[in-house]
């Protein structure tokens, strides 16, 4: 064998510690080593070009680089390998870097501990087989789950450069919570107005396949190649044939909603047909068969088929059917859910009749809400005066640390937005008001002096007037003033942040993806790569991710959609091949490994023998631990390669 | 807070000014690391605390100030106001806490060594009662009511027994007035257990 | 379920709070429940002792704990909501402070007692609600309520910082105990709004002013007495009435009962042993609702 050292120097990062002279002239000396040397930058072009002549001029056919981190050149040294005409995975890595000299200071220990570390990589080289990376084709369509602004969005950028997208929503309708907004921050542009376009667009697009009341139920595969599963939920009502004339609504036997509406959070009532907003993408009305009393009991006089009987769109014997559908790439932007106000007591909701959270009074600000868009209390009485409790659920330990990001924007735009239908005083309660984006900070100084009154302090407690005269007192520390306030509102909006959907657990470990602490989908960096995941070809985007506004929401879609692209047009993935493997002839069988994967890349063949799928293994190595027969083998991690680096660290 | 006596003004100004020699940071650090005072240094200031703390609006620094003096090392002021035994011990502000800070600890802390340092303002009932109180359990093992608002409404004004009289009387015709005053059987065992751990 | 508990009476159980423990003795021997008193329990310190010295504060409970271990209980009930407060405490901080746990567990080795552990301090309302249930207390229900509603009031140190007693925002345990022996309660948003403790001694205006808050408050709701748990509550609602009659020129003269007489009147003790005379407010009330026709014993429907 003829091996070659090279240490690398990386500027004093390694050398102002290690006294790399004397490593390297070490390493000549250990056994099959015919070319030992340090330079200051491994890396650079210079660097690599002493690889690629050694091997040339020394014919050699084992090389170790003792540097910085694997996580940071190996592809590079790698790759000057494979230049040199000898296969990559001759080459192995130290770190000397953050294993040695970041992190001791007594530099004599650390040289010991250095000529450790190579001469084990030296004994462990010897050993490494040729391996091939693996090319498989990226099927070129995308699924994006969540038809929300994000969604919407990534689905449209994908779909005008030609790809063509799957576009699953779990509701009815798109539009997702911007759908319920009235105005949006810092511009008040009408939610309605920007976002029912581009739903329409969706909805016209040839490369775009809508589904909605649809949602994922099963996904295998790997990147490139995703086999998913759609369960179409029935709505009872054919989508082709519906031209969402409504005329069935109007119809129904019920004369007056019974049913809570969702959409508009409680504040209404609907039918058991019904559509969720006049706007609704795709225009078809849906029956919920919880309220609707054929389902109940079979004796409707079904009204609603009568007034369809020229489309006959209404079929009440419709069944969910499964569609299942390939994918190259998969987009995740499923949303927030807001969070749950009553969950903290003392700030009285459901106990006092006025007291709503920040949606809820979206709901009631929008024209196409409950109350037409007047903000009244529940009484129909307009308010006096509203108080605003900004952070309720947010920057608290109780329920969530973190900061949801939007509130005090959308805050300070419902104190613009009350008092301009209301006339109302208008109190904001706050903490800190975090205005950052463009315009946010013109936004705030525009409603400071409109006169909406701003106090510094949590609201603290919340209590009925004493008089009976149906008014709440807010009490907080107003902290500026240095003063205890009590102030008798007629309304109190909650501004309640924004939490991971309630569901989020279950939805991510169908894709197989993380969640970071606060439970929102974790992304694989949060500077370098907000919308990649750690698992190939699904790429989150919007409030999934995190709390954000929808310019964010939009940038990253747009990001996401670009990732998806770059991976599809590249046609091809390659990967790495630190797979595992089973020794089929000492498999015994026992399927100990199979439940262990977290990548459900092992399959259990019919002759009763564990398989492993190589491209979805993502080389973790916890089957090949686990095998009581030893049976299953890793790429690069072979059981000679692990002992002879354990020998060579305790020669 | 130094005073300025201007003669030809009738008020007396004061400067409100503080200098980074009157701030003590290695304090701060110390109350922060007491048992139940952890998360002093992340209090976001929101007022919380204050807002529904039922005595703040009689203390001369709401709670929220207290913390943020203290945070800044300002040990003399949080040290000889008389917020710190306003405190009732009602543990509201620590509940409602974003950060979950126990400031009833921190006010616990801080009565501590106001008594240690004897800055607490000296004819206050409520350090008064304090000591008081330690003292006879120290002496007997158990503490009566009756003894214990005596001794103290003499140290700090005995006037005030002749208001409390009438509620005496109540007390003493329903049966609730106990005039005797316990005594544990082992009190010189419980005065060495005590003697032994007293830091002072 | 223990049918023995090792009891902490606390000082006030003696002076001012004698009708507590004259209520609870009876009301827990009713339920067949005994109460054995810790032998030579030394005062819990309450909040004066821990504004003086940390470490004798902890001692002077875990001494308490202590010997209650050392007499084989292994649940000690305390009717007092500061020594509740404060005996858990000792047990929470010396398990999460190694500071803590190491002066109190050498003072203890020092004084001959077993260490700080194993036994859980309780209080006569939970012990109520988790141990003997509401359907049990529904079952021994001999008297019918004659009284008005009631404003149940819980105070501070129960309910926080601990809330495994009950719930610190909206507790509604003692409601429920008094709801099951047909008592009607009613919603009182200022149940756990601080009474000012010590302060009506100290600081008298502000004291008195903190405890007219909830008096006027339980009136305006329609409550006709007030209920309570902790020996220094009731004696504030009860003991300043007349003075706030004056001053504010507020017509209250409403009882202020422990919960363990009401409960123990509903289980047929008597006025007497239920400490009912030693009330200084609202007693013609109280002459109306206990009076000797009541005393009929009927079976509850």
């Amino acid at each position: 064998m003829r091996i070659g050292v090279y240490i690398c120097h990386c500027g004093t990062n390694i050398a102002g510690t290690i006294d790399v002279q004397a490593l390297a002239s070490y390493c000549g000396s250990l056994p099959e080593v015919a070319v030992a040397r340090e330079y200051k930058y491994m890396c650079s072009d210079p660097g690599q070009e002493l690889i690629r002549q050694d091997i040339r001029d020394h014919k050699l056919d084992r090389i170790v680089v003792a540097a910085c981190s694997p996580h940071l050149h190996e592809k590079t040294f790698r790759h000057a390998v494979a230049e040199a005409g000898l296969n990559p995975y001759f080459f192995h890595m130290v770190n000397l870097r953050e294993h040695d000299s970041w992190v001791h200071v007594d530099k004599l220990a650390a040289l010991e501990k250095a000529m450790d570390l190579v001469r084990a990589a030296v004994r462990r080289v010897k050993w490494h087989v040729p391996l091939e990376r693996r090319e498989v084709a990226i099927h070129s369509e995308v699924l994006v789950v969540g038809g929300g602004i994000a969604g919407i969005d990534a689905a449209l950028t994908l779909a005008s450069a030609g790809k063509h997208v799957y576009l699953v929503e779990r509701e009815p309708t798109i539009g997702g919570h911007m759908a319920q907004f009235d105005k949006t921050f810092p511009t008040l542009d009408c939610a309605a107005c920007i976002l029912t376009p581009k739903m329409t667009a969706v909805k016209g697009h040839k490369n775009i396949t809508l589904w909605t009341y649809s949602e994922v139920q099963q996904v295998e595969g790997y990147v490139g190649n995703y086999e998913v599963k759609v369960r179409r939920k029935p709505r009872y009502v054919i989508e082709d044939l519906c031209v969402g004339c409504m005329e069935c609504i109007q119809a129904c036997v019920f004369k007056q909603g019974k049913t809570s509406d969702a959409f508009n959070l409680g504040l209404s009532k609907r039918k058991p047909i019904y559509i969720p907003f006049p706007q609704a993408v795709p225009p078809v009305v849906v029956i919920d068969r919880e309220a609707c009393i054929e389902f109940k009991s079979g004796k409707c006089k079904k009204t609603c088929v009568e007034v369809c009987a020229e489309r006959n769109a209404i079929d009440f014997k419709q069944q969910e059917h499964i569609e299942s559908i390939r994918v190259g790439a998969i987009i995740l932007a499923t949303g927030f859910d807001v969070f749950d106000v009553s969950r903290i007591p003392y700030y009285g909701y459901g106990l006092y009749p006025n007291v709503y959270t920040s949606l809820e009074i979206e709901r009631l600000v929008n024209a196409s809400g409950p109350t037409g868009g007047e903000v009244v209390l529940r009484d129909g009485r307009k308010p006096a005066t509203v108080g605003i409790a900004h952070c309720i659920g947010s920057r608290d330990t109780h329920t969530n640390r973190y900061c949801s990001r939007v509130c005090c924007m959308y805050s300070l735009k419902l104190a613009h937005l009350i008092k301009e239908k209301t006339g109302a005083e208008v109190y904001n309660f706050y903490i800190d008001v975090r205005a950052p984006g463009k315009a946010f900070e013109e936004f705030y100084n525009h409603v400071a002096e409109e006169g909406v009154n701003f106090i510094r302090g949590k609201l603290a407690d919340v209590y009925p007037e004493g008089n009976g005269g149906g008014r709440l007192i807010l009490q907080a520390e107003d902290t500026l003033l240095g003063m205890i306030r009590k102030i008798p509102v007629d309304m109190l909006v909650l501004s309640a942040g924004l939490e991971p959907r309630a569901d989020s657990n279950e939805v991510r470990r169908l894709f197989n993806i993380g969640c970071s602490a606060d439970g929102f989908f974790l992304e694989r960096h949060p500077k370098l790569a907000p919308v990649s995941t750690f698992a190939d070809g699904i790429y989150i985007a919007g409030c999934c991710q995190g709390p954000k506004d929808i310019p964010d929401t939009v940038a990253q879609s747009g990001a996401a959609a670009a990732q998806a692209l770059a991976l599809i047009d590249a046609g091809v993935v390659e990967l790495e091949p630190n797979t595992a493997y089973v020794l089929a002839e000492a498999c015994s069988g026992c399927k100990t490994c199979i439940p262990l994967c977290p990548y459900s890349a092992i399959a259990f063949l019919e002759e009763k023998k564990a398989r492993i799928n190589e491209v979805l293994c993502k080389g973790c190595g916890t089957c090949v631990a686990a095998c009581p027969s030893g049976s299953i083998r890793q790429n690069l991690f072979e059981d000679q390669e692990i002992y002879e680096e354990i020998e060579g660290i305790l020669a | 807070m130094k005073r300025l006596k201007a003669f030809w003004l009738s008020t007396e100004m004061r400067r409100k000014m503080k200098f980074q020699r009157e701030a003590d940071p290695l304090w701060a650090q110390k109350i922060a690391e007491r048992p139940g005072c952890e998360g002093l240094f992340s209090c976001l200031q929101c007022g919380t605390c204050s807002g529904t703390c039922p005595l703040s609006i009689y203390m001369d620094f709401a709670p929220r100030r207290i913390i943020a003096l203290v945070r800044e090392g300002f040990k003399e002021d949080a040290l000889s106001c008389q917020t710190i035994w306003l405190c009732a011990s009602c543990y509201s502000c620590a509940v409602h806490c974003p950060r979950q800070i126990h400031i009833t600890d921190v006010m616990y802390s801080l009565k501590r060594e106001a008594i240690q340092e004897k800055l607490y303002p000296r004819h206050f009932p409520i350090p008064v009662l304090a000591q008081e109180f330690y003292k006879m359990v120290r002496r007997k093992g158990r503490s009566s009511e009756f003894w214990l608002v005596l001794r103290m409404a003499f140290r700090t004004n005995p006037m005030q027994l002749l208001g409390m009289a009438g509620t005496g009387w109540q007390l003493m015709r329903t049966g609730r007035l106990r005039l005797r005053q316990d005594r544990i059987e082992k009190v010189k065992e419980l005065q060495s257990e005590l003697a032994g751990r007293e830091v002072g | 379920m223990a049918s023995t508990y090792g009891y902490f009476p606390g000082c006030s159980a003696r002076g001012t709070g004698v009708a507590y423990e004259e209520s609870l003795l009876t009301l827990f021997r009713l339920l067949n429940l005994s109460l054995d008193e810790l032998k030579d329990w030394n005062c819990c310190g309450a909040t004066s002792y821990m504004s003086i010295d940390e470490g004798s504060a902890f001692l002077l409970s875990a001494r308490n704990l202590s010997r209650a271990r050392q007499a084989g209980h292994r649940e000690l009930v305390t009717p007092c909501s500061a020594c509740y407060l404060v005996l858990r405490k000792t047990q929470d901080y010396a398990a999460r402070y190694p500071e803590i746990a190491k002066s109190v567990g050498d003072s203890l080795v020092a004084a001959n007692l077993p260490p700080l552990d194993s036994v859980t301090v309780r209080h006569p309302m939970e012990v109520l609600y988790n141990d003997v249930g509401l359907e049990r207390i529904k079952s021994k229900v001999v008297r019918h309520w004659r009284g008005g509603r009631v404003a149940c009031y819980y105070g501070c140190q129960l309910v926080r910082p601990f809330a495994e007693a009950d719930r610190p925002h909206d507790p509604t345990r003692m409601d429920e105990l008094l709801q099951a022996v047909g008592v009607p309660t009613i919603d009182y948003s200022l149940k756990t709004k601080c009474c000012g403790g010590s302060l009506t001694g100290t600081i008298h205006e502000v004291g008195v002013r903190l405890n007219y808050i909830l008096l006027k408050e339980a009136a305006r709701k329609g409550a006709e007495a007030i209920v309570t748990i902790c020996p220094l509550c009731q004696y504030n609602l009860d003991a300043y009435q007349g003075e706030i009659r004056k001053h504010a020129g507020e017509p209250l003269d409403m009882p202020v009962f422990f919960f363990t007489q009401i409960l123990g009147w509903a289980l047929g003790g008597d006025a007497r042993s239920l400490g009912l005379g030693r009330a200084i407010s609202g007693r013609r009330s109280i002459e109306e609702w206990f009076s000797k026709h009541a005393e009929e014993v009927e079976s509850y429907v």
